[in-house]
């Protein structure tokens, strides 16, 4: 197999301030080109911390990052200045939760988009504001030149994200980093939206890491999926496996909570409890005072990683038998 | 559409200007006629001059008459000097004109710089001596930094004249530098006033845009810090500029104390005089201009801002 794509090995993120949290403790990912990995997992899990650190997003003063992260075999914890700004948006770029926001709402769309080419690109504005319509067609923007001097605030939430879409592609990424693309959107959006960018990524052959809490989501874009609690991974495998036969009690939690298959007036099931608050880095099982079938030895040492196949690891002192 | 409908909007707001500025002048009290009549002057004479200047009809009378007058660009003659009230304050609205706008445009430039820096590096040592700055700018006694500017410059120094317009006390402006150098301490000293409100601006609105997400997003898709810089500046400036106009227009209305300090022969200088005169012509047409450049002044800003921030649009 050839050398892939991201490499992440034991990535840590401490952010310090009036206290300090252990936001990611001891990450370790790979991603060939061409795949889609589905991060899963709630509010305060890690996951999108662990996205933003793939952009060296994170305020640099307050943040302290370990481990080794290889893009595309270039090591994006030394990346500094110029050379790391050439990595954003180009070799790796990111489409944000909400496009309202992360759009900036006093420039046209077009011009945006226009602005990102002609940085890695070098290119004159002619062709970049080509570029971002031959974008537009891609990501299926209804009248599309039109649509390239229209300012955020006049789309629909649809088409913001389809704009932002284009914006993150037009430089032909080798990575796309998707935050939780749908989660500000209408559910029959939601749906669009997700094809498309699953259409994108088949199309364009990049690779695609995509962060969601919603295991409805996982299942319809992504290869292979890694569920993060409390800055770990403590479940992946492939989205058949995971869906099948998963074996981590939180993920069994998970997929327990979901909607779907409920009965009408019945009591619907949910992991009760509140996530750890990581303000020291976990000693133990962090969901042990959550799991229902946790034994002693959960809150007292670390669990295993356990292989339970090929590229299916779960993070479960259960999974040993 | 939307600057036709702004524009409409400031015909009733003309219009109720010209009545405070008419009344204004005729609630205070005092006889307009006391003080350029003799103190011995008879009943007949005082009756003849009330006649003259329209004083013996009722007010709303007078008042259209003068709106009517007004309209057509005569806003009567100065009881004072007998000179038309138009000669005498467009002379000094060009002067006034000249130090409010070099002295917005000092303070705009300051204060923008301070506050930009400021909030580009909140918290930091520069953002602290930049806020000091700005403090003082707005708390310190303008006509009190006039007359200390006054004794540093002029009096200590020799540098700069201390008062008047041009040599010799004349009143007739070019473009020369025996004139220039009498407009360099008072436009320094009134700058202070809109450094320290733009600075203080500018500061909030740079740390606000700096904290949210699409800062976040451009820094994503990889423009270097200039280009945050050119993203930032374009959010900022519909905010700041209507900041900077409204300065303009204080500083317009409000430059008596400074005009006083410094002997110019601006509007602010003029109003104080027909105040003390009670040169009732004089004061309406001063006040009525004054006002509706306010008025026209705040359309502009409004009208810059609807092109510059495409949100404004919709509203």
């Amino acid at each position: 197999m050839s050398a892939p794509l991201l490499d992440m090995e034991n990535l840590t993120v401490r952010f310090h301030g009036e206290r300090t949290v252990h936001a990611v403790n001891g990450v370790s990912l790979t991603l060939q080109s061409g795949e889609t990995l589905g991060i899963l997992g709630e509010s305060g899990s890690g996951k999108s911390v662990t996205l933003k650190t793939l952009l060296r997003l994170l305020p640099e003063n307050r943040t302290e990052i370990g481990g080794t992260l290889r893009v595309d075999g270039q090591d994006v914890l030394a990346l500094q200045g110029r050379a790391l700004a050439d990595h954003r948006g180009r070799t790796v770029s990111m489409v944000f939760q909400d496009p309202m926001l992360a759009l900036d709402p006093v420039y046209r769309i077009g011009d945006q988009i226009a602005e990102t080419v002609m940085r890695h690109e070098g290119c004159s504005r002619s062709e970049a504001m080509a570029r971002a319509l031959d974008m537009f067609k891609s990501v299926q923007m209804p009248s599309p030149e039109r649509r390239l001097r229209a300012y955020p605030h006049e789309m629909s939430g649809g088409m913001r994200q389809r704009a932002m879409i284009a914006l993150a592609l037009a430089c032909r990424p080798k990575l796309l980093l998707a935050d939780e693309p749908t989660t500000a959107l209408d559910a029959t959006v939601q749906i669009q939206i997700l094809l498309l960018l699953r259409d994108l990524q088949r199309q364009f052959g990049m690779g695609m890491i995509f962060v969601t809490h919603d295991i409805g989501v996982v299942v319809e874009v992504s290869d292979r999926v890694a569920v993060m609690y409390a800055g770990e991974i403590i479940e992946t495998g492939t989205v058949h496996d995971i869906i099948r036969d998963a074996r981590h009690p939180y993920t069994k939690g998970l997929l327990a909570a979901n909607l779907h298959g409920a009965v009408k007036g019945a009591r619907l099931n949910a992991i009760s409890g509140a996530p750890p608050s990581l303000e020291s880095r976990p000693t133990a099982c962090s969901f042990a005072p959550r799991c229902p079938v946790a034994r002693e030895t959960c809150a007292s040492q670390p669990p295993p990683n356990v292989a339970v196949g090929a590229q299916r690891q779960v993070r479960c002192i259960l999974a040993q038998q | 559409m939307y600057i036709a409908k702004r524009l409409l909007y400031t015909l009733p707001v003309a219009f109720g200007v010209s009545v405070v500025c008419f009344m204004l002048v005729h609630i205070a009290p005092g006889d307009p006629l006391t003080s350029v009549l003799p103190p011995d002057a008879s009943a007949q004479l005082q009756a003849e001059m009330r006649r003259l200047y329209g004083f013996d009809k009722p007010l709303p009378v007078q008042y259209f008459i003068w709106l009517a007058k007004t309209v057509q660009g005569d806003l009567g003659v100065s009881i004072a000097t007998g000179r038309p009230v138009a000669l005498e304050l467009s002379k000094a609205l060009g002067n006034t004109l000249m130090l409010a706008v070099l002295a917005t445009l000092i303070g705009f430039l300051l204060g923008g710089l301070f506050g930009f820096v400021a909030g580009y590096f909140r918290g930091g040592w520069v953002d602290r001596l930049a806020s000091f700055i700005s403090i003082i700018g707005v708390s310190v006694p303008h006509y009190w930094l006039g007359m200390v500017l006054v004794i540093i410059f002029s009096v200590q120094l020799n540098w700069l004249p201390a008062t008047g317009a041009g040599p010799g006390g004349s009143a007739d402006w070019a473009w020369n530098w025996l004139h220039v150098r009498h407009l360099i301490l008072p436009a320094i000293t009134m700058s202070v006033i809109p450094m320290g409100i733009v600075a203080r601006t500018v500061r909030a609105l740079v740390a606000d845009i700096l904290s949210q997400e699409f800062i976040v997003g451009q820094r994503a898709k990889g423009l270097l810090d200039f280009g945050v810089f050119r993203h930032v500046v374009k959010n900022a400036a519909p905010t700041a500029l209507a900041v900077m106009g409204l300065q303009l227009g204080y500083l317009l209305g409000g430059s008596i104390l400074i005009e006083t300090v410094f002997s110019w022969p601006g509007t602010g200088f003029l109003l104080g005089q027909a105040i003390f005169q009670r040169d009732l012509p004089l004061l309406q047409g001063t006040i009525l201009i004054l006002a509706l450049f306010f008025v026209a002044l705040n359309l502009i800003v409004d009208v810059v801002q609807t092109m510059l921030d495409p949100r404004v649009q919709r509203t």
